[in-house]
């Protein structure tokens, strides 16, 4: 039996994110404390700048690889492109050491002696940039995979990390933790869903490969009970990482509870990396059976947008309201996948794209806001911050506006693409249940604004941190993408559209 | 292309500039910034005027002219540019929303002179100048729903200005409630028009429309998608409440958006699409039912309103009323329609300024039962609100005598019972409008003093009194301006067709002549009865009388409107919020706690040590497991 074939610079993108992991381990393990932090982020920095230099590198690939387990075509790159982006901005917010987001030793016990002299002794352990970059390498992974095996493994080595890192948080630590041993036992349960999913189709279609499993549905079509069994489990695997109602009932206790540049990580980087896979399985694989997925999906969408928008409206809490936000969003993320044509994956494309730089910018305003007991997050509190900071203020309103899709945002732009898309396809009532939906949730991002501007500052020690550079680039750089993508989106829709195609087969 | 068509983009670059120098300038420009403001809001005019007489010297048919920008968003064979035209329709608007503009911000000098905030205050006035201006100069729904949700922000920003007071806050959020739900109906009609026509530019729809590129019934919709927006934006009923409340704004504020320009964008919505609503029977109609029913609407609430703001809101909202009912005639109300809105511009706006002079030798009080008297202390005031007032309640030669009889005039003959049903309704409010008009008239400036203790009334500083004396002249004369020789009419039939139809040699249901004479008595008889309600020797209770008809108390809580939305919107929301919020985040939980305090009764002490959360959350992820996989079931059956 020969020997597999690799083609390593075609993968590259995902073996040097993974490579820098296992190197940041060994560097935790042997390098001295005194100088982790440094070759931390240099490592991390690096190995995201190599990445997304290779994802250039192979923006005119199409074809399929590892023996047919990857597949990099011109979507994959476009998504890979996006989630390093991405990652690049949650790393500078993880990398903030200006203020502490992040315990100073995961191993001690919340509120013992042990983690009271870590922090006296300023002590600040650096294995959050390891647990990140294979957090990377799987999401990276996750959109290219090409067969069910793959796409598991890349599912779990994106979602482990994540379940560790949400549990580091400094402050609240036992919510914190309650949030990472939730995400976990949820994640596992969905997991166990998707692989049971998995080996139905596998018993479908006798192999695991994607275009095996694409094949046997045109060639047999019909109602084959494991086909069904398994479309419907692996759906309820990928509608839990997407957070679509549902299976969102983690999603606002997750987000509440992980360190905020986590969480703003997480929002961004999970987000792209699911609704990745999401396009290659629903458009590439499952196509054939779009008249059984597409009323579900249409659904859950509508059940989706729903429950975040009119929940949201009730949140106190900024994060969680951020949570429900990011859930309506998946909902309108969804609408992309029922439009089920070109223009639907590029619209999906685009929606990502300028949703993951809001995310990111509105996570990171949060994790600014304090006073002496760390983050502020109840809502009451932030008002009148527009008096106070009226620039952090002014920034955070922008990315409120484009989450709520007001027009000159990038919001705007990502919505009327996806929205057209659907409408296009002719399933009106996704469309007019979305304009609906972001009419509501229109409300409740202004109501922020209001508190932030109309009511009078409190008393209460809450201010507006100075950011290091690193969060102050990550914040200029998510506005000014806001900006231009609302106001000049055409050189990102062309390169989105001139690579939005599926490898062929 | 010509060098004025260049000069478009300036427009709207000017105040936006402005506004951003202000905004970001910070303290250092508190002393200028009320200068610079002024200053772009008169440059914009003198674009205004350089680009209306450059339209003059072209022939009626070159008169639009566009300005290309850049291509926003192209996708396959869709394209937005961003592209601006200025055409007969909109040279109206630019040079009404910059003139009125101007003469405001002078106002404002004055007006807000004592205000820490002035210098953020101008910015917003800025602010909302260019968006106004990108409303009425986008040449497709894309680039109007820009301006669209530019004015509301505005608007928000400005209603709420004086934040201290928390019903402020409230108003402003209604406000923005009420164009929220307008805005879905104008982001519902861009998609349908890009469905339906592939194009979003308002050439391109009404190309596509008349090519019969749709059927009816999406043209309808179309249509009440466009009145849904029109109707969020222009107060109009049902969603009329806000613009009372909005009146808690700046007083300048209230006279030029929430008089003169803003909320006048709906019935330039209608106008500029009268190639939708002149295809769909259906959405015409209801624009006409709409401004018939808001028209009377906002006339009874303003007999009943003492503080005066909220007498001329409701004013404002009966008069764009009849606005809109002109825009549902047809190709003959669409010129009527903007030539009332011109003038009304100008009286109403010069009659808020009046208020606000008013308001500000009087300590900032707005009941109208602590006035009275004030003639003789505010003399230029008192002129020039009372030629505002004769223009409004439509007494010859004033504007508002031309634009008003002109709509009762169509209105009648709009045929068969439908002309005998609108044209009562317009000379019964035209009779109401006259009564409460003068009321508002008597109480402030007649009568006995019944001042609080304290004030001092003085006529405003010349800052002041200079615009609304030059609107006064607009309110006296631009009416018989507009209408010498059709001249208005005829300037804007290349855009509505109104010539070809000609609106002169069709048969009348009354002639001309009598239409006049019956609108003069209804006048006659509103004035007469407020004479004998409020004029001299008339009492004025300090506190509004309470043994009153149950109409008056209706009137009084505006119709009921705040009721009427509270239980059948606001509280059925609120709950059905709440009851989501719990259930999301609760009630399943104590579901699967139910169902395990069964088999859990030995281990109940065991219970406590469980959250249950988990639980309760992998149930919901079963339960919709199951829900994916019976739907699947049922979809391969």
């Amino acid at each position: 039996m020969p020997a597999p074939k690799i083609e390593y610079a075609v993968l590259a993108p995902v073996l040097i994110l993974l490579a820098a992991g296992v190197i940041a381990v060994l560097v935790e393990a042997f390098v001295s404390r005194k100088y982790r932090y440094v070759i931390q982020t240099t490592l991390s920095f690096s190995a995201i700048g190599l990445g997304i230099l290779s994802v250039a590198l192979n923006k005119d690939v199409s074809g399929r690889f590892a023996e047919g387990s990857v597949a990099v075509d011109g979507v994959s790159v476009v998504l890979q492109g996006t989630i390093l982006v991405f990652s690049l901005l949650g790393l500078l917010l993880i990398a903030e050491r200006g203020f502490q987001s992040f315990t100073a030793q995961a191993s001690t016990l919340p509120g013992s002696a042990d983690e009271q002299r870590a922090l006296a002794s300023g002590l600040q352990q650096t294995e959050v940039f390891p647990l990140t970059l294979f957090a990377i390498g799987g999401a990276l992974l996750f959109p290219a995979a090409n067969d069910l095996i793959t796409l598991f493994v890349a599912l779990e080595v994106l979602s482990l990390p994540l379940y560790l890192m949400a549990g580091l948080s400094q402050r609240r630590r036992l919510l914190s933790q309650e949030a990472a041993l939730k995400y976990f036992l949820l994640g596992a349960f969905s997991s166990a869903f998707f692989l049971f999913g998995s080996a139905f189709l596998y018993g479908y279609a006798g192999t695991t490969t994607f275009e095996g499993i694409k094949v046997q549905i045109s060639t047999a079509p019909g109602n084959d009970l494991f086909l069904l069994v398994g479309l419907a489990t692996l759906t309820v695997g990928l509608l839990f990482k997407v957070s679509a109602a549902p299976f969102h009932s983690w999603t606002p206790d997750v987000y509440q509870g992980a360190p905020t540049p986590i969480t703003a990580f997480m929002a961004a980087v999970t987000k792209v990396a699911a609704f990745g896979a999401f396009l290659r399985i629903f458009y590439a694989t499952i196509g054939g059976m779009v008249w059984t997925w597409r009323p579900i999906i249409i659904v859950v969408s509508i059940l989706t947008m729903a429950i975040g928008t009119i929940v949201a409206i009730a949140q106190k809490d900024v994060k969680r309201v951020l949570a429900y936000s990011a859930i309506a969003h998946s909902g309108f993320l969804l609408t992309g996948i029922v439009a089920f044509n070109k223009s639907g994956v590029e619209a999906t494309l685009l929606y990502l794209a300028t949703y993951g730089f809001t995310t990111l910018g509105t996570f990171a305003i949060v994790t600014l806001v304090r006073d002496a007991g760390g983050e502020v997050t109840d809502l009451n509190r932030w008002s009148g911050l527009g008096k106070r900071s009226p620039l952090i203020a002014g920034i955070f309103t922008l990315f409120l506006l484009a989450l709520a899709g007001i027009p000159l945002t990038s919001g705007f732009v990502g919505k009327f693409a996806i929205f057209s898309s659907a409408y296009e396809s002719g399933n009106i009532s996704v469309v007019i249940a979305g304009v609906l939906a972001s009419a509501i949730a229109a409300f409740f991002y202004i109501r922020i604004v209001v508190l932030m501007y109309f009511n009078d500052p409190q008393e209460d020690g809450t201010s507006v941190m100075i950011p290091s550079p690193m969060t102050a680039i990550a914040i200029g750089v998510c506005a000014l993408a806001t900006l231009i993508l609302g106001i000049f989106p055409q050189p990102v829709i062309n390169v989105i559209d001139s690579l939005a195609i599926f490898v062929a087969g | 292309m010509n060098v004025t068509s260049q000069m478009l983009v300036f427009l709207i670059a000017i105040p936006l500039f402005s506004a951003a120098l202000l905004l970001l300038g910070g303290r250092a420009l508190d002393k200028v910034g009320h200068i610079i403001g002024t200053l772009a809001s008169t440059a914009a005019f003198a674009v205004g005027v350089i680009e209306f007489l450059a339209m003059l010297g072209r022939a009626p048919e070159n008169r639009a002219v566009t300005q290309p920008l850049f291509t926003w968003i192209e996708v396959g064979n869709f394209n937005v540019g961003a592209t601006l035209l200025l055409d007969q329709l909109s040279v109206c608007f630019v040079l009404l929303i910059t003139g009125v503009g101007t003469l405001i911000h002078i106002y404002s000098i004055a007006y807000m002179s004592h205000d820490k905030d002035r210098r953020r205050f101008f910015a917003y006035l800025n602010f909302f100048i260019a968006a106004m201006l990108l409303l009425v100069l986008g040449d497709s729904y894309l680039s109007l729903y820009v301006g669209w949700e530019g004015v509301g922000l505005a608007s928000y920003l400005l209603i709420g200005f004086w934040n201290q007071k928390p019903t402020y806050a409230t108003a402003a959020k209604k406000a923005f409630i009420a164009n929220r739900v307008g805005d879905v109906g104008l982001s519902l009609a861009v998609m349908i028009a890009f469905v339906q026509f592939g194009s979003v530019s308002f050439s391109g729809v009404a190309e596509g429309i008349e090519a019969g590129q749709t059927s009816s019934l999406a043209l309808n919709t179309l249509g009440l998608a466009l009145l849904l927006a029109a109707v969020g934006k222009s107060a109009q009923f049902p969603l009329q409440a806000w613009l009372g409340d909005a009146m808690a704004g700046p007083t300048p504020v209230s006279a030029l958006i929430h008089a003169a320009t803003m909320v006048t964008a709906g019935v330039y919505l209608i106008s500029r699409s009268h190639f939708v609503f002149d295809a769909a029977s259906v959405a015409q109609l209801c624009v006409v039912i709409v401004g018939a029913i808001t028209l009377l609407f906002g006339a009874i609430i303003g007999m009943a309103k003492d503080d005066i703001k909220k007498a001329l809101a409701a004013s404002t909202m009966s008069q764009i009323g009849y606005m809109i009912l002109a825009t549902g005639l047809g190709p003959v109300g669409y010129a009527f329609a903007m030539m009332h809105l011109l003038t009304h511009g100008f009286f109403k706006a010069g009659m808020f300024l009046g208020a606000g002079s008013v308001m500000h030798g009087m300590n900032d009080e707005v009941d109208m039962r602590k006035y009275g008297g004030l003639r003789k202390y505010m003399p230029i005031t008192f002129a020039t609100f009372g030629l505002g007032y004769l223009a409004i309640i439509g007494v010859p030669p004033f504007a508002g005598f031309y634009s008003k009889d002109k709509i009762i005039e169509i209105a009648l003959d709009a045929g068969g019972a439908k002309g005998i049903i609108l044209g009562s309704i317009t000379l019964l409010g035209a009779a109401i409008t006259a009564f409460y008009m003068s009321r508002v008239m008597l109480m402030t400036f007649f009568g006995a003093k019944r001042w609080e203790a304290g004030a001092h009334p003085h006529e405003s500083p010349a800052l002041m009194t200079i615009p609304m004396i030059v609107l006064a002249i607009g309110s006296v004369s631009a009416g018989f301006f507009f209408n010498m020789g059709d001249r208005f009419i005829n300037f804007l039939s290349p855009i509505f067709h109104s010539g070809e139809s000609g609106h002169g040699e069709k048969e009348h249901l009354l002639p001309p002549i009598v239409v006049s004479a019956l609108a003069l008595t209804a006048v006659a008889i509103g004035v007469s009865i407020a004479i004998a309600k409020y004029g001299r020797g008339k009492a004025i209770p300090a506190v509004a009388p309470s043994d009153v008809s149950l109409w008056t108390k209706v009137a009084r809580r505006d119709l009921l409107q705040d009721e009427f939305n509270e239980t059948l919107f606001m509280r059925p929301g609120q709950e059905l919020t709440k009851a989501l919020a719990v259930i999301d985040e609760k009630v399943i939980d104590g579901a699967v706690r139910g169902v395990g305090s069964i088999t859990l009764d030995v281990a109940s002490g065991l219970r406590k040590t469980q959250t249950g959360f988990v639980r309760s959350y992998a149930l919901w992820i079963t339960v919709g497991a199951v829900g994916i996989l019976a739907a699947i079931a049922v979809m391969s059956l």
